[in-house]
């Protein structure tokens, strides 16, 4: 433990321990939510640290107000995150809605266990993913970050952070449940302040701040509460004072910008990892703790003389679409195994736009799949 | 590449997962190796059937499960009808047998430690689970005894650390014993 008490050092923990633990490396000091498992060990180390780093936790009512409490702390100008499971990342899919629109940093965990409904609550699965890219009304683009290993979840917490900052937009931690009650050797190094992204703030006179004007990169320089800089803000449809605007041409600024914002810096955004991509006619396309097992399956699979490869996404949304269209040019077959029905596997499939096979390997949750489920599959798309 | 798996199988409150806990940390962070550590349980806080899962491998692990466990150590009746019937000949078994009676159709017999008991005779049961430790530390090659001391004197309470110290002792030598006793035996 550092003199300022955030944590350094080679522990044995799990991924919601180590989540909590990025978190407070990446100076999030400020944690709303309300327990659920798989989720509750987050929220529970958050309790304990807290305190610790001069940080506030707040165990809240629900799931509701825990996402309006990080939104509020959020423009107080704290770096804030809630944590919980499907349950309550369905009711936080309102506000979250109204973090995209007002703009606003926080991180989301969702260590995803089997649902629909309350399901299989000690279970993983990985059956939001499209609830974490069109969960809340309106048209919106979404960072969501999917982590296979307590150190991951540890380094993406961070990320998230540094994300959200930058683009000003709730950034989603898409775990599991056995990433997140899996115990793993983590490294938690010293992070300096220059690994940390922070909000840009405005530079002009108070009474020149228009709260929603934003330069080229499309982010507005973000004021916080309090320092004399006047600004309102609205779930409504808004001009770049921040007032509200009844109009088309207001509505059609304002989402293309905060579509935009995320579309177009997509190339800075977007994270994956590849293993025996390069002369692969097979591609295994596989996230979160699946990945882990994909990555056993293409190895035996490779073992067996069968070229195959691995794309692990780190970023689901934005999807790496590009990578994608890329890879079935050359290759024969994607093959995606999720802990869901096929969610991911219908952005794969479209697009690979029929110029490679894709297969669903699909696994209801509750537990994961098993390395020969997926090696039949590379068996069976290769003949 | 070697790859070792032990399931650890009881109740609630025995120390299932601590066990687990003590034992992924002694192969990956004092052991230099790899490990990881599932656990499944049910909703109850105490009572409940639960199990723990740690593989230790010298690479990177893919799978945390454990398919063929190498170890497994068995600490209730129903873990037993659960998991202590067609095993391989090479699973090594430790049981409790104050708490489980063994099918002697099974093989392989297993190797047993009254850890309770003498967890109790010592005056505080919650170290039973720290004695097992000691015991496995002796009887098989999972992990160095050192490290597997170490990372019990690392997890447990701060101010208990020489009555663990005690207990790890304690299961240690009964282990050897025991060794000694069935090496004795196949000779």
């Amino acid at each position: 433990m550092s003199e300022d008490g955030v944590l350094c050092g080679t522990f044995f923990m799990n991924g919601d321990v180590a989540c909590a633990e990025g978190a407070i490396s990446a100076g999030c000091r400020f944690f709303a939510g309300y327990p659920i498992t798989p989720a509750t060990e987050v929220a529970e180390r958050m309790s304990e640290r807290l305190p610790h780093v001069g940080g506030i936790y707040i165990q809240m009512e629900d799931e509701i107000a825990s996402m309006s409490a990080i939104l509020g702390a959020s423009w107080a100008g704290m770096k804030a995150m809630t944590a919980t499971s499907g349950p309550g990342f369905s009711l936080m899919m309102e506000n979250l809605g109204l973090g995209v629109m007002l703009e606003t940093p926080c991180v989301v965990v969702n260590i995803q266990r089997a649902g629909p409904s309350t399901g299989l609550p000690t279970l993983p699965a990985h059956a939001d993913m499209m609830q974490a890219r069109w969960g809340s009304h309106g048209s919106y683009e979404i960072i969501a970050l999917v982590p296979s290993s307590p150190q991951e979840i540890f380094d993406l917490t961070i990320t998230a952070f540094n994300l959200s900052e930058i683009y000003r937009v709730p950034v989603l931690v898409m775990a599991d449940e056995v990433v997140g009650h899996m115990s793993e050797k983590v490294v938690i190094p010293s992070i300096s302040p220059d690994e940390l992204s922070n909000r840009r703030r405005p530079t002009v006179a108070p009474e020149q701040y228009l709260p929603y004007k934003a330069d080229g990169d499309l982010v507005p320089p973000m004021a916080i509460a309090g320092e004399g800089y006047r600004f309102h803000v609205t779930g409504l449809t808004h001009d770049e004072k921040g007032y509200p605007v009844m109009t088309a041409e207001a509505q059609d600024k304002l989402v293309r910008r905060l579509v935009d914002k995320i579309r177009l810096n997509r190339r800075d955004i977007i994270r994956y990892d590849e293993v025996d991509v390069e002369d692969a006619e097979v591609v295994v396309c596989a996230y979160g703790i699946t990945a882990r097992i994909a990555r056993l399956a293409v190895q035996q699979a490779r073992d067996s003389g069968i070229r195959a490869g691995l794309l692990r996404l780190i970023t689901v949304w934005p999807f790496a679409e590009e990578r994608i269209m890329e890879l079935a040019q050359r290759v024969k077959a994607f093959v995606v195994p999720e802990l869901n029905y096929g969610q991911i596997v219908l952005e794969v499939e479209r697009c690979a736009a029929g110029r490679a096979t894709t297969l669903l390997v699909p696994h209801m949750g509750g537990s994961v799949h098993l390395p020969e489920t997926i090696l039949k599959a590379i068996k069976e798309v290769v003949q | 590449m070697s790859i070792k798996g032990i399931r650890i199988a009881g109740f609630g409150g025995q120390g299932v997962i601590l066990s687990g806990q003590i034992l992924g940390q002694a192969a990956s962070i004092y052991g230099g190796g790899f490990a990881t550590l599932t656990q499944s349980y049910g909703p109850e806080a105490r009572g409940g059937s639960c199990m723990s899962e740690v593989v230790i491998s010298d690479e990177p692990i893919d799978y945390p499960y454990v398919q063929n466990p190498n170890v497994l150590i068995i600490l209730s009746q129903e873990a037993y009808s659960k998991h202590g019937h067609n095993l391989p000949a090479e699973t090594l078994v430790i049981i409790d047998p104050d708490l489980v009676k063994p099918d002697p159709s099974q093989n392989p017999s297993p190797f047993s430690i009254p850890a309770t008991r003498m967890a109790r005779d010592m005056g505080r049961v919650v170290v039973a689970n720290i004695i097992m430790l000691g015991f496995l530390a002796a009887v098989s090659e999972v992990v160095s005894p050192e490290s597997l001391k170490k990372s019990v004197l690392t997890s447990v309470p701060k101010g208990t650390e020489e009555f663990n110290a005690k207990a790890f002792e304690l299961g240690y030598n009964y282990g050897l014993e025991h060794r000694r006793r069935s090496e004795g035996a196949n000779d």
